[in-house]
C-alpha cells in the first residue's frame, strides 16, 4: 500500500477509535486492533500490544473529561479500578502466550448476547 | 458487592490487557450486573484502563510488542475526537448511549465471530469442533 494511503487510513480509523472510546467509553480498541492487523499486515501481538499503548492517551483525554464535568465519582469505584488493574497485568502477561482463539469466540458471543440486551 | 464489583474489574482487566476490548466487557457487567448507570460505567471503565494500560505497556515493551510510531498517526487524531465525543457523551441521554452501545457491541461480535472461526476454518481439528460446540451452547 501506498505510504500516504496508509496514513490516511490510520488517521481516518484513529477518528472511529476516538469516536468509540469517548461517546460510549470503549470499544476503540476494537476497532485498533483490526486496522493494525488486518489492515497494516502488523504481527497478532504486536497489533494487541500497541492497541493497548495508542488507547492510553485517547482513555486518558475521555477520562479527564468525563471527570471535570464532576458527575462521576471515582473513590467509590475504587474495587473495579484496581480489579482492571489486576487483571490486565494478567492478560498482559498471558497475550505473550496467547492461544487466544477460544477466548476471542467465547468473547464475541458473551458480546452479542449483551448487546442485544442493551440495543433492545 | 465489592467483591463482586473487584471481579468485574480483573474479568475486564485480562481481556483488556490483551487488547481484546476490556471496555466492552467491563462497561455491559458494570450495568447489567451491577445496575451502574450508563454514563458512570463509561467513566469508570475510561479511568480504570489508565492505570492498567500503564502496567500493560510496560509489560509489553519488555516483550518487545510495541510499535510507538502508530501513537502519532492513530493515537493523536483518536484523543481529538475522543474529547469531542466525550463532551457529547456527557449531555447525551444514558438510554441513548446504551442503546448505541447495545448495536456498536453486536456489531462487534459478529464481526469478531466471524474472524475467529475463519482463522479456525483452516485448521480442522478436533479443537475447531470443540470450539463450535462451546459457542453453540453459550448462543443458548
Amino acid at each position: 500500500m501506498k505510504k500516504p494511503i496508509k496514513t490516511i487510513l490510520e488517521i481516518v480509523t484513529g477518528g472511529a477509535v476516538g469516536l468509540a472510546s469517548g461517546l460510549l467509553g470503549g470499544g476503540g480498541g476494537m476497532l485498533c486492533v483490526p486496522l493494525l492487523e488486518k489492515v497494516l499486515k502488523e504481527d497478532v501481538k504486536v497489533s494487541h500490544a500497541t492497541t493497548v499503548l495508542v488507547m492510553l492517551p485517547i482513555c486518558l483525554a475521555g477520562a479527564i473529561v468525563y471527570w471535570s464535568s464532576g458527575k462521576y465519582g471515582f473513590a467509590e469505584n475504587l474495587p473495579v479500578i484496581l480489579g482492571v488493574l489486576l487483571g490486565g497485568a494478567a492478560g498482559s502477561a498471558l497475550l505473550k502466550k496467547l492461544g487466544g482463539r477460544a477466548v476471542a469466540v467465547i468473547f464475541a458471543c458473551l458480546m452479542i448476547a449483551a448487546g442485544v440486551r442493551m440495543a433492545l | 458487592m465489592t467483591t463482586f464489583l473487584f471481579v468485574c474489574g480483573v474479568a475486564g482487566g485480562i481481556i483488556g490487557g490483551m487488547g481484546m476490548g476490556g471496555g466492552t466487557l467491563l462497561i455491559p457487567l458494570l450495568t447489567l450486573l451491577c445496575t451502574f448507570d450508563q454514563h458512570t460505567a463509561q467513566a469508570v471503565n475510561l479511568i480504570a484502563f489508565i492505570p492498567m494500560s500503564v502496567v500493560s505497556v510496560i509489560i509489553h515493551a519488555k516483550n518487545g510488542l510495541l510499535r510507538p510510531k502508530y501513537l502519532l498517526t492513530v493515537a493523536l487524531p483518536a484523543v481529538c475526537v475522543s474529547v469531542l465525543a466525550s463532551l457529547l457523551a456527557i449531555s447525551t441521554k444514558g438510554e441513548v448511549l446504551s442503546s448505541i452501545f447495545g448495536w456498536f457491541l453486536i456489531a462487534l461480535g459478529v464481526f469478531q465471530l466471524f474472524s475467529a472461526v475463519g482463522k479456525t476454518e483452516k485448521k480442522s481439528s478436533p479443537k475447531k469442533a470443540a470450539l463450535k460446540l462451546v459457542s453453540e451452547h453459550i448462543d443458548k
